[in-house]
């Protein structure tokens, strides 16, 4: 401290002495040097004082209690600004969490797409934020049947996060022989609704197909109803399915119905991103969704998904505004 | 974006009314001031959505949250003015089966019988 108050004396002098620009830069990077070394505001206006004693012999005594009332009131000063380094510190450390967090939820929640003979499916899922509040979940046997979950969490952000992990080790912890869609939604509603606060809830379609049979049968848990295009009659029909959203009622009752899908049928499942575009023209979103897919029905599933995503975001002006997953079965 | 809420009280009775777009940007706000509300057993709350221009998931993520406040508090609640689309994400999520809703809005009540 000596060695630093003997040269803020001498700057001081010299500035004192000769009002340079110089002299000025000089004493700018001293205090450059006292910011590294973490000295306080209250201290710096301490040295000063102590050299203006020094260098003036006729320092009034009223100036000298001004100078002491500064380093008073600079303690408290000094004491926010360390405050808010160190949360300005812990914020980083915080984004760095959420950071890895992000990834760990990337890691865990990816859905790798089921390849099995005879259907052929497609799928993009695409967050709006940074943790995405929809999640498709695939149960496959490798043999006769195909499992389909798609959901989306209402709330974002980590609780929403944290709420879909629970979905996804609901899904893990079931066996086939429960993978009938009304069991699937009932099991799920039972642990989403132990563990969430009031408004928060997920909705969830589910539907299962058999490869033997051709069949796919499907519940809904306040999902979006999935639509069902008859290649034979160029249609689409909705997919719907009582039950009411998980979370809500610790006992759900979920319709469970059956669809027959012919050569080239397709069942498309998506989330409310998808059907709540906003866009400039007034023109109901489902109605741009179907004549996308029939634009391009006769390409593969994955292609199909990847084209509607293409046009809807082009027409949001390349801006989501909700997280939008989109999910193609197709019988070959 | 941005959502106007209106509160009329009377002794048992509180109405309400939404304007404007009630979405994740708007919901927080909506939230707070639903849950600012005091009710007890017997209250009745009958809130206006006829202008409600727009409403996602998260907007119903609100309503769900004030209705089992609601329930615990034995006070009821009944959405009114709701538009074709309202009523279908209603619908849809099966919350029409758990709350009271009605598209048209009523005609104002006289004060006998309240």
């Amino acid at each position: 401290m000596n060695e630093l108050q003997k040269q803020y004396t001498k700057i001081l002098a010299d500035y004192i002495e000769e009002q340079t620009e110089r002299n000025l830069y000089i004493g700018q990077n001293f205090i450059r040097q006292l910011l590294q070394k973490n000295i306080a505001p209250e201290e710096v206006i301490h040295i000063h004082k102590s050299a203006v004693e020094e260098i003036i012999d006729d320092f009034p005594i009223s100036l000298r209690h001004a100078y002491d009332f500064l380093i008073e009131v600079m303690v408290h000063y000094g004491l926010a600004l360390s405050e808010h380094k160190s949360l300005l510190q812990q914020q980083e450390e915080m984004q760095l969490e959420l950071q890895v967090a992000t990834n760990i939820q990337n890691m865990i929640l990816k859905s790798h797409v089921p390849k099995i003979d005879g259907v052929d499916v497609g799928m993009i899922s695409v967050p709006a934020r940074k943790m995405s509040g929809d999640y498709v979940h695939f149960i496959d046997d490798k043999n006769r049947y195909i499992g389909i979950a798609v959901a989306d969490v209402v709330g974002k952000g980590i609780p929403a996060a944290l709420c879909m992990s629970m979905v996804k080790y609901g899904m893990d912890s079931l066996d086939y022989s429960e993978s009938e869609p009304e069991r699937v939604l009932e099991v799920i509603n039972r642990i989403v609704e132990k563990s969430v606060d009031d408004s928060m809830f997920v909705s969830m379609f589910y539907g299962r197909y058999d490869v033997e049979t051709s069949t796919f049968a499907y519940g809904s848990a306040g999902h979006e109803p999935a639509l069902h295009y008859k290649a034979a009659s160029q249609t689409y029909e909705e997919l719907v399915a009582k039950g009411l959203l998980l979370g809500i009622l610790p006992d759900g009752n979920y319709e469970q119905h059956e669809v027959q899908l012919q050569q080239n049928d397709l069942v498309i499942m998506m989330t409310d991103g998808v059907t709540e575009i906003r866009t400039n023209l007034e023109m109901d979103a489902m109605a741009i969704i179907t004549s996308i897919i029939s634009e391009h029905k006769h390409e593969r599933a994955q292609q199909i998904v990847d084209e509607v995503f293409k046009q809807l975001e082009k027409m949001q002006n390349f801006e989501l505004s909700d997280d939008f997953t989109l999910v193609i079965l197709k019988k070959n | 974006m941005n959502i106007i809420f209106q509160v009329q009280e009377s002794e048992q009775v509180i109405r309400g009314m939404i304007e404007g777009e009630l979405d994740t940007f708007t919901a927080p706000q909506l939230k707070e001031e639903l849950e600012a509300m005091e009710l007890a057993e017997g209250v009745y709350v009958e809130i206006d959505l006829s202008k409600l221009n727009y409403m996602d998931s998260t907007g119903l993520g609100v309503f769900v949250g004030f209705y089992k406040r609601a329930k615990r508090e034995q006070a009821s609640v009944k959405l009114v003015g709701l538009s074709s689309r309202l009523r279908r994400l209603f619908e849809i999520t099966g919350l029409s089966d758990l709350m009271e809703i009605e598209n048209e809005k009523r005609v104002e009540l006289s004060n006998e019988g309240i």
